[in-house]
C-alpha cells in the first residue's frame, strides 16, 4: 500500500535496527527493565482487568441479551481490541520510550497525541481513585461484626429507625449518607467530608509507594494485585454457588434473547466496553512494553492477553450473577413473607394456613371473597426478575447490592474484606498502568525535570494529584465522579485510539510497521492484522466516536441524584444539570481531544514564524 | 341464697368481661407469631398458655406500680382469634369497674417487656403489642471506630515501607558512588574510557584532568 504521507526526518529521531541490537547486547543501564516476562504479562493483565470487569460487563452482558451478547463481544473483541493492543505493544517496543516519546519520534506534529494520552490519564486517575478510596472505606469498616450496613441507626427516642434510612434501606444510607454524606446536587459542595480524605490520603499513598521506583516496585507489587483476584472469584464462585438462588442469577445472566443482536446499541455498548476494558490510548501499554526486550514476542502476547480478557470478563460475571441470583432470592422470600404475614393479621387465620406454596392460591381465594379488605392492605407485588435486574452496575453493584448479600451470609466480616480487597487489587493494578502513562510523558516533557530521581517525580505527582482529588471529597463529590467518568474518559479516549492507529498506519507507515515486527518476532503479520489495522479497526472506532457524540448531543444531560425531599425516593431523582457544567464537560471532554490538533497546529504556526526571522 | 351468692360472685367477672372490647380506648391488641419464631419446637396455644400471659400482665403491673396488688383476674382478655391474637385491659384492683390508664399499661409493659418476652420465648417482633412500640436494641458503636484502627495500621505499614524505599535507595546511591571513585583509582593509569553513545546522564570523567593531588598525595 503506497497510501503514506509524507514524513521527512523519520529515520533520524528512531532508532535504527543495528541500534537497537547493540542496545540490547550492552543492556543500557538507566533505562527500566522487567525483571521477568511474568511482571510484563501481570502488569497488563491487571491493567486489563479492572472493576469494570466485576461491575459494567456483567450489567452489560444481561441488559443486551445475556448469552448472546457474547457474540458482538468476543467478535469485537478480536476485531477491535486485539489489534489495537498489538499496535501499542509493537510500537512502545520497537521505539523505546513512553507515550510522549513514541509520538514524538513518528512525527514532531503528533507530540500532542501523546500530551492528550496524559491529559485523559491524569483526569481519569483522579476519579478511579476516589473509587478506591471507597472501597478502602467498606474494606476498614469490614473488621467488625455485625457489619455498620446491616442495621440502620436509631432514631432520638430509641422506638424506631432514622426516617431516611427507613424509607430507603440500611445500604443506601450507609453509601449515601454516612460514606458520602450527599448533597441533594452538583451545585451544593456542602464542604468537605473528612472520612473520604482520609481514605483519599490512604488510596494516594499505597499508589506512591507501589510505584515509587516506577516498574521496579510496581512490578513487584502487581504479583498480589494481579493474581489476587482470581483467587478471590474462585472462593466467592465456590461459595455463591452453595447459596440459594444461585442458579437462577446465572440462568438470568446467560439466557440468551438473540433479538437483542439486532440493536445497534448492542454493538456499541460491546465495541466501547471492549475499548475500555483493555485501556488502549491511556499510553501506559506503550510504556510498559518498551522495557520489554527488543525481540519480545509481542503479537503472542496481544493474543494472549485479548483470550484472558475475555475469559475472566465471562468469569467475573459468573460469580457476580451467582451472587446477585442470592440477593434477589432472599429478597423475594422475606417480600413473599411479608405478604403472608399481613394477611394472616388481617384475616386472623392460624400462622399455618399460608405458606410459600400456596400463596397464590389462598391469595386469589382471599381476593375473590373479600376484595375490600384486600385493598386497603399493603400487599407488595413480589417479582424475582424485577428482582434480578435492580441495580445492578457501577457503584450500585459494589456498593449496594453486593454489601446487602455479604451482610446476609453467615460469617460476613470475613467475606466482605475479601470482596472488598479483591476489588482494592483490581483498582490498583489498573492505577499502576494510569500513573504510568502520567509520570513518563511528565518527564518526557521535561515538566518534572529529568534530574530528579524517580522516587520524588511518584511523590509529588501523587501529591498533586490528591490535592486536586479532594474536589471528590465534598459531598457532591459522587456527582462529581459520575461527570468524570461519563465524559473525562470515553470520547477523548475513543478520539486518540483512532488517530494512533491512523497515525501508525498513515504517517509511520504500515510497511515499515511490518518489517518492524519481522524484525522484532521474526515473521510478518498475518493478512488478518494488515486487513484490521488499515480499515477495520479504525472503521469500528470512528463508527463508535460518532454514534456516542450524536446520542450525547441529541439528549439532554441529566445526572441522579440522592434527595431525601424528592417524591421519587427512594429512587435517584433525574435532575439536569447546570449550565456551568457545559463550560466543565467541554474542558473534560474537549480539552483533551482537542490537543492532538491544536498542538500540531501551534508548532506549525511556530515554525513558520521562526523561518519567516 | 345459694343463687344470690353464685351470681354475687360471678357479677365482677361478668361486669369485669363487658369492659373488654376490641378497640376499646384503654385496651391493647396482642399478636402472638409463635409458629415463626419456633418453628418445629413451637408450643400449642391453649387455656394455660393464656392463663401465664395473664400472669405475666399481672407480674408487669405489680412491678411497675409498686404496692398495689394486680392478680390475674384484673387481666381481662376477649376476642381471641385462631391467629393467636386478643385484646386485654387491665382493671384496678382496688375497683374493678374501673379500668387502668392507656398510658399506665404501656408504661408497665415497655419496663417488663424483656421479662414477658422471655416467658413465651419469643422476641419483640413475635409478640406484638400493637401500638407499643418495641425499644430497639441500639448498635454498639465501639470508641475508637474500627476503622481508625485499621487505617492507622495501612497507613502506618505504607509510611514504614515508603520510608525504607527510600532509605535503600539512598544507601545505594551512596554505594554506587563509592564504587564508581574506586573504580576511578583503578583507572587512572588508563586514560581512556569509551563512551556510550546517549546513554551515561551527564558524560565522562576524563582521568587526564582529574584531581590527581587527591590521590598521589606524597
Amino acid at each position: 500500500m503506497k497510501l503514506v504521507l509524507p514524513n521527512p526526518g523519520l529515520d533520524d529521531r528512531i532508532p535504527s535496527y543495528e541500534d537497537l541490537d547493540r542496545m540490547e547486547k550492552e543492556e543500557a543501564g538507566d533505562r527500566p527493565k522487567w525483571d521477568n516476562k511474568a511482571q510484563y504479562i501481570l502488569t497488563c493483565v491487571g491493567l486489563c482487568i479492572g472493576i469494570g470487569n466485576v461491575w459494567r460487563f456483567p450489567y452489560l452482558c444481561q441488559s443486551h441479551g445475556g448469552g448472546a451478547f457474547l457474540i458482538p463481544y468476543v467478535i469485537l473483541l478480536v476485531l477491535e481490541g486485539m489489534p489495537l493492543l498489538l499496535l501499542e505493544f509493537a510500537i512502545g517496543q520497537r521505539l523505546r520510550k513512553g507515550s510522549v516519546g513514541v509520538w514524538r519520534a513518528i512525527s514532531p506534529y503528533l507530540t500532542g497525541v501523546g500530551v492528550a494520552s496524559m491529559l485523559v490519564s491524569l483526569l481519569i486517575g483522579l476519579y478511579y481513585n476516589t473509587l478506591i478510596a471507597w472501597i478502602l472505606w467498606y474494606l476498614f469498616n469490614s473488621f467488625q461484626s455485625p457489619l455498620p450496613w446491616a442495621q440502620c441507626p436509631l432514631n432520638d427516642n430509641g422506638t424506631g429507625f432514622v426516617p431516611e434510612c427507613q424509607r430507603s434501606s440500611a445500604v443506601d444510607y450507609y453509601f449515601y449518607r454516612v460514606t458520602l454524606n450527599s448533597s441533594a446536587s452538583i451545585v451544593d459542595s456542602g464542604g468537605i467530608h473528612w472520612p473520604i480524605v482520609l481514605c483519599l490520603l490512604a488510596a494516594w499513598t499505597v499508589m506512591c509507594v507501589c510505584y515509587i521506583r516506577g516498574i521496579g516496585t510496581s512490578g513487584k507489587a502487581v504479583y498480589v494485585t494481579a493474581i489476587l483476584p482470581y483467587i478471590v472469584l474462585a472462593i466467592f464462585l465456590i461459595r455463591g454457588l452453595t447459596l440459594k438462588g444461585a442458579l437462577s442469577g446465572i440462568k438470568f445472566l446467560f439466557t440468551p434473547d438473540v433479538d437483542e443482536l439486532m440493536k445497534p446499541t448492542t454493538w456499541l455498548d460491546a465495541g466501547a466496553q471492549v475499548f475500555y476494558a483493555f485501556s488502549l490510548a491511556w499510553g501506559g501499554l506503550i510504556s510498559f512494553s518498551s522495557y520489554n526486550p527488543v525481540h519480545n514476542n509481542c503479537m503472542q502476547d496481544a493474543v494472549m492477553l485479548t483470550a484472558i480478557t475475555g475469559l475472566t470478563s465471562i468469569y467475573a460475571a459468573t460469580v457476580t450473577y451467582t451472587i446477585i441470583g442470592f440477593r434477589a432470592t432472599e429478597k423475594y422470600d422475606s417480600c413473599i413473607s411479608d405478604n403472608i404475614m399481613t394477611l394472616l393479621n388481617a384475616f386472623e387465620l392460624p400462622e399455618d394456613s399460608i405458606f410459600t406454596s400456596n400463596y397464590d392460591a389462598a391469595f386469589n381465594h382471599l381476593n375473590s371473597s373479600s376484595p375490600d379488605i384486600i385493598l386497603g392492605l399493603d400487599i407488595k407485588i413480589c417479582d424475582l426478575q424485577t428482582l434480578l435486574s435492580e441495580g445492578v452496575e457501577g457503584t450500585g453493584l459494589a456498593f449496594i447490592v453486593f454489601t446487602e448479600a455479604i451482610a446476609n451470609m453467615p460469617g460476613s466480616p470475613a467475606w466482605s474484606v475479601l470482596f472488598f480487597i479483591m476489588l482494592f487489587c483490581l483498582g490498583i493494578s489498573s492505577l499502576f498502568g494510569n500513573i504510568e502513562g502520567v509520570v513518563v510523558p511528565l518527564k518526557d516533557l521535561n515538566m518534572l525535570p529529568q534530574k530528579w530521581p524517580q522516587e520524588a517525580r511518584t511523590g509529588v505527582t501523587c501529591a498533586v494529584a490528591f490535592i486536586i482529588s479532594l474536589l471528590f471529597a465534598q459531598h457532591s463529590g459522587i456527582y462529581w465522579v459520575t461527570l468524570f467518568d461519563n465524559f473525562a474518559g470515553s470520547v477523548p479516549l475513543l478520539t486518540i485510539g483512532l488517530i494512533e492507529m491512523i497515525a501508525v498506519v498513515y504517517i509511520y507507515g504500515i510497511d515499515r510497521f511490518n518489517e518492524d515486527l519481522e524484525f522484532m518476532v521474526g515473521h510478518k503479520p498475518s493478512i488478518f492484522w494488515q486487513v484490521t489495522w488499515r480499515f477495520i479497526s479504525p472503521l469500528i472506532v470512528l463508527v463508535i466516536l460518532v454514534f456516542y457524540l450524536v446520542t450525547q448531543v441529541q439528549e439532554e444531560l441529566t445526572y441522579l441524584v440522592w434527595d431525601p425531599n424528592s417524591e421519587e425516593f427512594p429512587s435517584l431523582a433525574s435532575v439536569p444539570y447546570p449550565k456551568w457544567i457545559y463550560v466543565i464537560i467541554f474542558l473534560l471532554a474537549g480539552v483533551s481531544s482537542l490537543t492532538v490538533p491544536v498542538y500540531a497546529l501551534c508548532r506549525l504556526v511556530f515554525l513558520c514564524f521562526k523561518k519567516k526571522k | 341464697m345459694l343463687e344470690k351468692i353464685l351470681v354475687l360472685l360471678c357479677l365482677p367477672s361478668a361486669l369485669a368481661q363487658h369492659l373488654c372490647t376490641p378497640g376499646a380506648s384503654d385496651g391493647y391488641k396482642v399478636r402472638l407469631s409463635i409458629k415463626t419464631a419456633l418453628g418445629d419446637q413451637a408450643y400449642v396455644w391453649n387455656e394455660n398458655e393464656m392463663f401465664l400471659f395473664r400472669a405475666t400482665l399481672a407480674f408487669a403491673m405489680r412491678t411497675h406500680f409498686n404496692g398495689q396488688m394486680y392478680n390475674v383476674s384484673n387481666i381481662v382478655v376477649c376476642d381471641e382469634t385462631p391467629r393467636v391474637s386478643f385484646w386485654f385491659v387491665v382493671t384496678s384492683p382496688l375497683d374493678t369497674s374501673t379500668l387502668v390508664d392507656r398510658k399506665d399499661v404501656e408504661e408497665a409493659v415497655r419496663k417488663s417487656r424483656n421479662r414477658i418476652n422471655s416467658a413465651f420465648l419469643l422476641t419483640d417482633k413475635t409478640l406484638e403489642f400493637i401500638g407499643i412500640a418495641p425499644t430497639l436494641a441500639a448498635p454498639v458503636y465501639p470508641d475508637p471506630p474500627p476503622w481508625l484502627i485499621v487505617f492507622g495500621v495501612v497507613m502506618g505499614a505504607v509510611g514504614a515501607g515508603i520510608i525504607i524505599l527510600l532509605v535503600t535507595s539512598v544507601l545505594q546511591k551512596k554505594r554506587k558512588k563509592n564504587e564508581k571513585s574506586e573504580g576511578e583509582d583503578d583507572e587512572e593509569d588508563t586514560r581512556v574510557k569509551t563512551v556510550e553513545n546517549g546513554t551515561a546522564s551527564d558524560g565522562v570523567y576524563n582521568m587526564s584532568f582529574s584531581d590527581d593531588e587527591r590521590f598521589t598525595k606524597m
